[in-house]
């Protein structure tokens, strides 16, 4: 069988490859998802988010198990940074979902940004088609511990959910742009600590200046280790993902999220083109070195660049 | 193409020490490879799994327990049976030298004791990957 067959037919390995061509950029991995892309079935998107160590790929494992037990298929796409250096990266997520292993109609994939600072990566949205054409009802993306600014999940993900933990700052925290506008669900996870009321309040003090009202977010205590407030916390998600199927607005986020994918294929895609006739002429590096010596201004030596598109 | 290679660094069986797979894992990392940990305890059956699942270049395990003759030509096998030997198995750990070349024909490809140079293990993978 060959690999397309492999991955309609629920193999593992067929499945695992497929996503390693698509984050090596192999043409061959467009060439199938472009045949296999209507064998989709939309599986509904979770995204995890949160600062490091505040118990994503925890909450990812207790959340999946209920899931599990109601039936459903879940894929798991865990991120790591990569290493600007080496390019090499820890990826150290599945640490927390071992049990996960052994379960035929669990999927957990570990990923490294490879340069992306968005919070996932770019083979993240490749990924999810490919699970999604795996089976997969449910799919969760735990981006990297993010700090302010990381929000590429709200692109890609329907229902985002915020994990924080107490004492993580104020009440100015709370009312800051970035990661904090973008959550769905708020999971205040490790609430056993002191604090989380505080926190809590501080959330939904913030959520009171909203000006939709058509669906506030929720704020809810978790203890993702000790297995509490986790039933919750997934149905608050089901109630989200309500909201959107019975408001339209799923589908308006999906397409949304896919314009936002075509513009970034393309643009890579276009750069690739450029940049490669670019190498080719050494023309980068002999147009650096014109503006550097003032031969020539920074806007012409592009105009010159993306000039060679046309040629 | 050029892409990391991908390395399972994993602990199989009961011992709880796991400083030596961290440092090898923090040697490949900065040697530019993609390494999933996977922690301690791990049955054969969750290391062949997450290989598999990752779609791993190397399984890389340690033991210090003493159960290396029994843990690591399982992972081999269980490999095999999934059609997944084009994966590198290496082994490291307190393994004494009289086991070595019964665990080599059992198809781990290398095995570093204690004092190996991280280089050695690099040089390895970059040397003898099967795919």
């Amino acid at each position: 069988m060959n690999i397309e067959e492999r991955l309609l037919a629920g193999d593992k390995r067929a499945c695992a490859r497929l996503i390693s061509m698509l984050e090596n950029n192999d043409r061959e991995a467009f060439e199938l998802v472009k045949k296999l892309y209507y064998k989709s079935k939309g599986a509904y998107v979770i995204g995890i988010t949160g600062s490091p160590g505040s118990g994503k790929s925890t909450l990812t494992d207790k959340l999946t198990k209920v899931l599990r037990k109601a039936n459903k298929k879940v894929g798991i796409i865990a991120i790591d940074p990569t290493s600007p250096f080496s390019g090499g990266a820890i990826l150290g997520d599945r640490i927390r979902m071992n049990d996960l292993s052994l379960d035929k109609d669990v999927f957990i994939r570990s990923m490294g940004t490879r340069g992306s600072l968005g919070g996932i990566s770019k083979a993240t949205r490749g990924a999810v088609r490919v699970l999604d054409i795996f089976g997969c009802d449910y799919i969760f993306i735990e981006t990297v511990g993010v700090g302010q600014s990381e929000i590429d999940i709200v692109k890609t993900a329907d229902t985002v959910v915020m994990v924080m933990v107490p004492n993580m700052g104020d009440d100015i925290q709370a009312i800051k742009a970035g990661t904090m506008e973008i959550a769905d669900v708020f999971a205040i996870n490790k609430s056993d600590l002191d604090g989380a009321d505080k926190t809590k309040l501080e959330l939904e003090m913030n959520l009171d200046l909203n000006e939709e009202k058509s669906y506030r977010p929720p704020v809810l205590k978790v203890a993702a280790g000790k297995n509490q407030g986790i039933e919750e916390l997934i149905m608050s998600i089901m109630k989200h993902k309500r909201y959107l199927e019975e408001s339209g607005e799923l589908k308006n986020r999906r397409i949304r999220n896919n314009k936002q994918e075509l513009i970034e294929l393309t643009q890579d895609e276009l750069i690739r083109i450029i940049m490669e006739k670019a190498v080719e002429k050494d023309l980068l590096d002999k147009l650096a070195k014109e503006v550097t010596e003032k031969n020539l201004d920074p806007y012409t030596a592009k105009d010159t660049i993306v000039n060679l598109i046309r040629s | 193409m050029d892409r990391p290679i991908r390395v399972l660094v994993a602990k199989p069986g009961l011992d709880g020490h796991d400083r030596g797979a961290k440092v090898v894992a923090r040697a490949l990392r900065d040697a530019g490879m993609e390494v999933i940990y996977t922690g301690l305890r791990q049955t054969p059956e969750q290391i062949v799994a997450a290989a598999i699942q990752e779609d791993v270049d190397v399984v890389a395990m340690s033991i210090l327990s003493g159960a290396h003759n029994h843990l690591f030509p399982k992972v081999v096998n269980l490999l095999r049976g999934e059609g997944a030997d084009d994966i590198l198995v290496i082994g490291g750990g307190v393994i004494p030298d009289d086991d070595i070349p019964g665990l080599k024909d059992a198809g781990i490809e290398a095995i570093f004791t204690p004092g190996t140079a991280t280089s050695d293990i690099i040089y390895f993978i970059n040397n003898n990957l099967k795919r």
